[in-house]
């Protein structure tokens, strides 16, 4: 009679739960299955855990809710005596080590699929700042920068006064996407200039650390067209939620279309030599662009920066005072802060008009014109070439 | 009272006032002390996190900048971590350790006052980072290089209170692993010892193996930032995931410093109210063992994304789902414990009941977490912050509110208000469950953690949690109340306070006088709450 009650009991409260787990699966969301093969992979291991954990779950529960349905005092309840038994506690041992190996063999098949990069038709190389991307296309020979877009930017101040529901994929945007062709495997490097970033675009089934000083790499193989969104997943400072990853994933032949304007555009940027000579007009509209993609993310867009560890462009010593010691800040950083060495990061012609920019702008009226050639001169020799000095001393 | 304990009251004379706590080396007023401190930590954790909710609440930023929300979350965890939880064990240990063996005090009474009046400092010194004008720690608790490096000079003071909390709880565990091994009376086999005993001799080793391992990790931290060494410096030769290695060797134990002693709580607690002792004793002792060993073995699952060679990543993906056996060994017994015995539902009761199924929960998420390839996508979302909240908070926390509604009437010799304790129950489980199982959903949906602000598909769910968090915010202040009430007084509390309790601490009267057990009982297993011959 008693082992009757306890299976009828059992078998409600397992029914409830499952209805009581139903429910919760469907109203929330799950993971995307994704556009590889490798997301794909990921889903279903997601899905096989899922439903193996659900499943003992509602055994266990079903079990302990029975027994406090069943065994109360309430209910007339005489406590049982026993307190141990070896057979019942060998059994839960073992079984779930069986289950153990049941996840891990497909989690370990699907691993070292995802390690291996081999066979990759092309390269990118990620590097991660604070706070936006750079893509370079090491066979295409491209390279750009890769942030947060402008009507996202605006809306996300305190007090823009802009809601969020009204700008499209708030957040989710970017000034330049990433464009990669599908059916293409592709060797993703990653690395970074600042701090720790990581890397994450969901349908793309994973994320990788972007860590200064080291390489990471992954692959993807895209079969879908189409645009995936995703953000940086490592804290990295103040702006850690606002420097998004956006990947447009079109057919070969548009990629190649792509590349072609691209490269055609940096062709006729090159075409002037590094150190030319440029006006005060394109070296302030220039610099205000370069200062906007690269600086306003800390001393804000009119230069009051954020106290204390931004500090305020508008009026300061540095940027006021003698070129010298500017150009020193802004091309080699100020270690220990989050102010960055852009003399890595940015060409010459980019750093000399943003510095014009700043010298001019926000009330500041040095009236300097700072040309490629003043910065040309400032910026440490190349790796090689201090090798190469290096040696020839030592010869 | 005998002639000895009258002997003994009189040779300590007893200072009134504030000098009385200052000074005092009794285990159970170094245990209240604990507990205070630990309950005002915990309002403090929690109005940083109903910052962090409010914030969360809808998209767009509307209440804090960026910086001071990195600060929220790094205070939050660093507070909740150190000056909540952790206290919160040492606490109970302090007051229950003695009793539960048989003994006087703690084997070290004077290092214990010790221990526990560095706390406050601590606190007061990492607190007061909020108003330097370089702000508090915003890098995340773990402190992680090169961006905990880019913070101002308030970094120094931060480092100095985690060495503060660091030598607070050696000297606890220190402490408490004398007690327990030298100071047990007459009978009290290691293996007549409550659960909560053992849970926390365990956890005492695992305090002595690792928080020097995170002093030793923050001090390359301060002189990589203030004496110009490149541990961590890529740039001079340095590896910013050796900082993460090293971390974790202490983070991963710490998680099992936050939850043994929660085992231990739920193992006294269960066998009470089902008037049945305990399940599979000895079972339970190996299995918190193997945890605490598995504990060293298992870091660099914090990790999986910074790109660990293939064999690594199957060794600790293997070792991590290990765990889940001895867990799942104790998650058993509890219900075994429960099968055919003849149970009440306490507030105490109730709290060990969710305990065991929200911990069980957390538990799973933890499984699908081990699985590399997936934790790929899971690592650093929301998903890892609904497991670890659940783990954290109906886990730990819960544990500790179990053991306090549990032992309050031994402390205060008044029985708490039961009406007011079940609502306090039964508001906070439904929700802390509205709070942190959205969560989940917006994890797997693609939300990063750590970030302020959002993008709009996000949104219902962080509502949902928002309301979740500030509806659980203001249930523990009913809690407050009710300790407060307790204190003042009600129902008189017997020497045995629950029909099924067995135990030593049961045996002396409620409240428990300062000075117990001068002359050490004689224990056999008529007493203990288990008794696992094998038979």
């Amino acid at each position: 009679m008693k082992r009757t009650n306890e299976l009828i009991v059992g078998l409600a409260m397992a029914a409830v739960i499952t209805v009581i787990t139903w429910g919760l699966f469907a109203v929330g969301d799950n993971m995307p299955a994704g556009v590889t093969p490798y997301s794909r992979d990921v889903y279903q291991l997601h899905m096989i855990v899922l439903y193996i954990v659900t499943i003992i779950g509602i055994l266990v529960f079903a079990a302990m809710f029975t027994s406090i349905y069943l065994h109360r005092k309430s209910r007339g309840a005489v406590p049982a005596k026993f307190t141990h038994s070896t057979r019942a506690e060998i059994t839960w041992t073992l079984i779930p080590i069986l289950i153990l190996i049941v996840m891990a063999i497909p989690a370990t098949r699907v691993l070292i699929d995802m390690e291996d990069t081999s066979g990759a038709e092309m390269n990118i190389k990620v590097t991660g700042y604070q706070w936006l991307w750079q893509y370079e296309y090491l066979e295409d020979d491209i390279s750009f920068y890769s942030a947060l877009d402008r009507d996202s930017n605006a809306a996300r101040q305190i007090g823009s006064g802009i809601s969020p529901r009204e700008v499209d994929n708030y957040l989710l945007e970017v000034d330049k996407r990433m464009v990669v062709p599908t059916d293409t495997k592709i060797r993703i490097l990653l690395t970074s200039g600042d701090v720790i970033h990581s890397w994450w675009v969901p349908d793309l089934g994973w994320k990788r650390d972007a860590i200064p000083g080291t390489i990471n790499e992954a692959w993807t193989l895209i079969e879908e067209p189409g645009v995936y969104r995703g953000q940086c997943a490592e804290l990295c400072g103040k702006d850690h939620g606002f420097m998004p990853v956006v990947v447009e994933a079109v057919s070969p032949a548009d990629y190649r279309a792509w590349v072609a304007e691209q490269t055609s555009g940096q062709q006729v940027a090159a075409v002037e030599p590094v150190d030319a000579e440029m006006d005060r007009e394109t070296l302030m509209t220039h610099g205000e662009d370069i200062y906007d993609a690269h600086c306003a993310a800390c001393h804000r867009e009119d230069g009051s920066g954020m106290q204390p560890a931004f500090p305020a462009l508008a009026g300061n010593p540095v940027v006021n005072g003698e070129l010298a010691g500017h150009i020193d800040v802004v091309v080699n950083g100020r270690p220990g802060t989050a102010m960055a060495a852009f003399g890595q990061r940015l060409s010459a012609r980019d750093l000399a008009a943003a510095l014009t920019y700043t010298r001019n702008a926000f009330g500041n009226e040095t009236g300097d014109l700072v040309q490629p050639a003043d910065i040309a001169a400032q910026i440490d020799p190349e790796p090689a070439e201090r090798l190469a000095l290096a040696d020839s001393e030592a010869n | 009272m005998t002639d000895t304990t009258a002997h003994i009251d009189d040779h300590h004379a007893q200072p009134k006032g504030l000098s009385r706590w200052l000074f005092t080396t009794n285990h159970k007023e170094i245990g209240t002390l604990y507990l205070v401190f630990s309950l005002a930590m915990f309002l403090v954790g929690g109005a940083m996190a109903m910052v962090i909710r409010a914030e969360l609440f809808q998209p767009g930023l509307q209440l804090v900048n960026p910086e001071f929300f990195n600060q929220m979350t790094t205070m939050h965890a660093l507070v909740m971590i150190f000056g909540a939880v952790m206290p919160a064990f040492v606490g109970l240990a302090n007051w229950m350790v003695p009793m539960m063996i048989g003994a006087p005090d703690m084997a070290l009474p004077r290092m214990n006052n010790w221990s526990f009046w560095i706390l406050p400092f601590a606190f007061l010194i990492l607190l007061s980072t909020l108003f330097m004008p370089s702000g508090a720690p915003a890098s995340g608790w773990t402190l992680y290089p090169p961006l905990s490096l880019q913070g101002g000079n308030s970094f120094a003071f931060v480092i100095f209170a985690i060495h503060l909390m660091g030598i607070s709880s050696i000297m606890g565990a220190i402490n408490i692993i004398a007690t327990i091994l030298n100071m047990r009376a007459p009978g009290m086999t290691l293996l007549r010892m409550p659960l909560f005993v053992w849970a926390w001799l365990i956890t005492a080793f695992l305090l002595i193996a690792v928080m020097p391992v995170l002093a030793g990790a923050v001090t390359m931290l301060l002189t990589d930032r203030f004496f110009d060494t490149s541990f961590f410096n890529a740039a001079g030769g340095g590896d910013p995931v050796m900082y993460q290695h090293i971390f974790w060797f202490f983070g991963h134990p710490e998680v099992y410093i936050m939850i043994l002693p929660a085992f231990g709580i739920i193992s006294e607690i269960i066998p009470t109210f089902s008037r049945k002792r305990l399940f599979g004793y000895t079972a339970m002792v190996y299995a918190t063992a193997s945890i605490a060993f598995l504990s060293f073995i298992v870091w660099a699952h914090h990790m999986f994304t910074v790109g660990m060679p293939l064999g690594g990543s199957l060794f600790f993906m293997y070792a991590t789902m290990i765990i889940a056996v001895p867990t799942g060994i104790k998650v058993f017994n509890w219900v075994s414990t429960m099968w055919r015995g003849s149970m009440t539902f306490e507030t105490p009761m109730l709290f060990a009941i969710a305990f065991v199924v929200l911990f069980t929960i957390g538990g799973f998420s933890g499984v699908m977490l081990a699985i590399v390839p997936a934790d790929f996508q899971y690592h650093d979302t929301y998903f890892v912050v609904a497991h670890f909240h659940y783990v954290l908070v109906t886990g730990a926390v819960f544990a500790i509110m179990a053991g306090a509604y549990y032992w309050l009437p031994k402390w205060t010799g008044y029985m708490y208000d039961e009406r007011l304790g079940k609502i306090h129950f039964w508001w906070s489980t439904i929700s802390v469950n509205v709070l942190f199982f959205p969560q989940h959903y917006l994890g797997l949906a693609g939300m990063p953690r750590r970030i302020p602000d959002y993008s709009v598909q996000f949104a219902e769910f962080n509502l949902i949690s928002s309301v979740g968090g500030f509806a659980f915010g203001l249930a523990q202040l009913l809690f407050v109340w009710i300790v407060i009430k307790c204190v003042r007084g009600g129902e008189k509390a017997t020497a045995k306070v629950w029909e099924g309790s067995r135990g030593l601490e049961w045996t002396v009267p409620s409240p428990a006088p300062l000075h117990t057990f001068d002359t050490p009982p004689q224990v056999d297993d008529s007493v203990t709450a288990h008794k696992d011959q094998l038979t």
